[in-house]
């Protein structure tokens, strides 16, 4: 019988649930998140309480095993929000601990493998968000965006946007998610907004943002055609750096 | 601000800088200081990319279109009847920084046609840079250009704000210069090109004992040819590269395929195709050098001047060199594992870690994402089965091309098809 253990979603979560796999000497052991579990008769079903230090006592023991390669391909597995990649990430990490050396970097081995592909997805991902988040200016002078990534990213961004833009204040705020990065002029909390229907919609937009804010975009959109060489037109590789789900945030692709 | 003139100026003085293809962001780690605006990441980020796939990293603009010279390859060019206009210094600080502030750039690639003399626009370039860093506390990166003939007081002074510095050869060969572009001198070119790199010499020496030396062009130099237009081998074009990346240290040189402009007999007619397919491999050749530990003297040869349009640069290599192959992937060092066609520098280092857990296979290669279908005639592994007994060159080509789609190949489908019917 298969023991599932099921926890809140959160990363002190599932090390939490990993803690109590190794203290009780599970054998058949799943770990899913709370919201994705559905009963099955012959499956036992655990709730795990998030205990702060037992995470951190699992990260710890990881830390001696695994470089900060391991590591992080463990917390993008985790971003990644695959569903099953809990049994992936349990099996790496049943590994690690096995292992005399890091195995991080043992691609021939098809857990690893297939976590350093979920890896360099996340990466990638991080990567797009670094550079197709298009801030507006709203009326109280905070630069203000929207995403709403393939994975759990903002985590992943926060640092980059808040080095960058050490001198403004900005939102980037996760639609699919529902929550945010605010950084306030002097550090990042996370928020949740309920916005009122419509909130952001064309017509809404005069009310928020600033004049200068429609101008800046007209001009951007304008550099944007104007850098563009038609001879050397490729859709295709524009496709390629640019898919089309990204569309709706960038400015320089809103029609009109 | 006025934002319907700022609209036209910005629509001239983009669209007349648009053929520097440079646009890279990357090579400098400036941080940001004191809770001011942006920092430079080593690797740069495109933040969007034009309909013709190129990245766009930078605010890519002239500061003025207006020019003395008449060069035969440049829409800028003295006789060419097109609307002129200017920035003033100030415009261009506020249009970085706004588009900056938005997330739409990494910086300011800030170029110019030549008024009044080269120094008079040396300094209203270094005008913009300097009140960037100065006045606006401006971390983000910025390019300027070395207008050819500046001189050396400005140039020291340029590195001191800017990222990156770059003049553009445009032509690789001095007789094609003395062709399309009478009134430049080689010898201006080089002038700041010479000073730049000394400066980053002299500054890479007194950081060494002094912590707080104030950076200098920590992007280093590069240069731009453009393909095409002089009728020079690919040979010509990669031992000029080859010459200039030794010679001032430069970071990258680029190649843009000539974009007919004119009616200028000295010139590919108006209509003729882009070399997009040539500028390609001249670009694997580039990579090849500067990553794979090539020479040029193995790449192009007087027997060999032009480098292949069906395959690829490091393909063609090591067809001609049959006699190195098979390597065992299990002991090849780094150096000829990185020779070994359809394995990259990323496969190479995979490989190499890999390899310390267990002797590898096919079905690992695969896994690692190799393109078996090109390096199987050239590797041994742990598998019994070895493709290419006793093929020859020729028969190994034609085996590849048969099973390859790569990207050159859908993407420049227009042009092989045009070659086909040539040949
Ligand atoms: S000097 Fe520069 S801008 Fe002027 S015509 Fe020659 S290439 Fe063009």
């Amino acid at each position: 019988m298969t023991t599932i253990l099921m926890y809140d979603g959160s990363f002190n979560g599932f090390l939490s649930a990993v803690f109590i796999k190794y203290e009780y000497k599970m054998q058949q052991v799943r770990i899913r998140k709370a919201a994705f579990t559905s009963k099955n008769l012959f499956d036992s079903i655990e709730e795990v309480i998030t205990n702060d230090k037992k995470a951190e006592r699992v990260w710890l023991k990881l830390k001696q095993k695994c470089s900060s390669k391991g590591l992080s391909f463990l917390y993008k597995a985790y971003l990644s929000e695959i569903i099953g990649g809990e049994d992936l990430m349990l099996k790496f990490i049943e590994i690690a601990l096995q292992s005399e050396k890091c195995i991080a970097s043992d691609y021939s081995s098809p857990v690893v493998l297939k976590l350093s592909q979920i890896a360099k997805k996340i990466h990638r991902e991080k990567h797009r968000m670094e550079a197709f988040v298009r801030f507006k200016q709203t009326k109280d002078n905070i630069y203000f965006a929207t995403i709403s990534p393939d994975y759990n990213v903002l985590p992943l961004i926060c640092s980059h946007f808040e080095k960058r833009y050490a001198d403004q204040k900005w939102i980037i705020y996760d639609e699919k998610r529902n929550y945010g990065l605010y950084y306030n002029g002097n550090h990042v909390i996370i928020v949740k907004i309920d916005f009122k229907k419509d909130a952001l919609s064309s017509q809404n937009k005069a009310l928020f943002y600033t004049r200068d804010e429609s101008d800046f975009q007209v001009l951007w959109k304008s550099y944007f055609k104007m850098t563009n060489i038609v001879s050397r037109k490729n859709t295709k590789l524009h496709l390629q750096h640019v898919p089309k789900r990204y569309w709706k945030y960038l400015t320089e692709k809103e029609l009109y | 601000m006025n934002y319907e003139r700022i609209k036209e100026k910005l629509d001239i003085l983009a669209d007349a800088a648009k053929y520097d293809v440079s646009c890279s962001s990357s090579g400098s780690t400036r941080t940001n200081k004191n809770k001011g605006l942006g920092n430079s990441s080593s690797s740069g980020i495109c933040h969007t990319y034009t309909e013709d796939g190129r990245c766009v990293s930078l605010l890519k603009i002239l500061l003025t279109n207006h020019c003395i010279f008449n060069c035969a390859y440049c829409v800028t060019r003295k006789s060419n009847d097109i609307k002129r206009a200017a920035f003033k210094v100030q415009e261009v600080v506020d249009l970085t920084i706004a588009f900056y502030r938005r997330n739409y750039i990494e910086g300011l690639f800030l170029s110019s046609g030549i008024f009044k003399n080269p120094d008079y626009t040396m300094e209203r370039l270094i005008g913009v840079a300097k009140k960037l860093r100065l006045e606006e506390n401006f971390n983000g990166y910025i390019h300027l250009k070395s207008i050819p003939g500046a001189s050396d007081e400005l140039m020291r002074e340029a590195g001191l704000y800017a990222d990156r510095l770059s003049v553009n050869i445009e032509i690789p060969t001095e007789k094609g210069l003395k062709l399309l572009a009478p009134d430049k001198d080689r010898k201006d070119f080089i002038m700041p090109m010479n000073k730049v790199k000394n400066e980053i010499i002299q500054y890479k020496n007194d950081k060494r004992k002094f912590k707080n030396t104030p950076l200098y062009a920590p992007a280093g130099q590069s240069t731009q040819m453009i393909i095409g237009a002089g009728g020079e081998t690919d040979a010509e074009i990669m031992y000029s590269s080859a010459y200039f990346y030794k010679q001032f240290n430069l970071k990258r040189v680029y190649y843009s395929g000539y974009i007919p402009i004119s009616y200028d007999e000295r010139l590919p007619a108006i209509g003729t195709e882009v070399p997009l397919l040539r500028e390609n491999r001249l670009y694997q050749t580039d990579w090849l050098l500067r990553f794979y530990g090539f020479d040029i003297r193995e790449l192009l040869t007087p027997e060999h001047p032009n480098l292949d349009s069906d395959i690829d640069p490091k393909l063609s290599w090591a067809l001609r060199h049959l006699d190195l192959f098979p390597l065992d992937i299990n002991k090849a060092d780094k150096f000829m594992l990185a020779r070994i066609p359809g394995v990259g520098l990323k496969s190479v280092n995979k490989i190499i870690q890999a390899r310390r857990f267990r002797r590898l296979n096919w079905d690992h290669l695969k896994a690692l994402g190799i393109a078996s279908n090109r390096a199987k005639y050239f590797i041994l592994c742990n598998s019994g089965e070895y493709e290419s007994k006793d093929r020859t060159a020729a028969q190994i080509k034609g085996l590849i091309l048969q099973n390859s789609t790569s990207k050159f190949r859908k993407t420049f489908d227009q042009q092989l098809n045009l070659f086909n019917s040539i040949n």
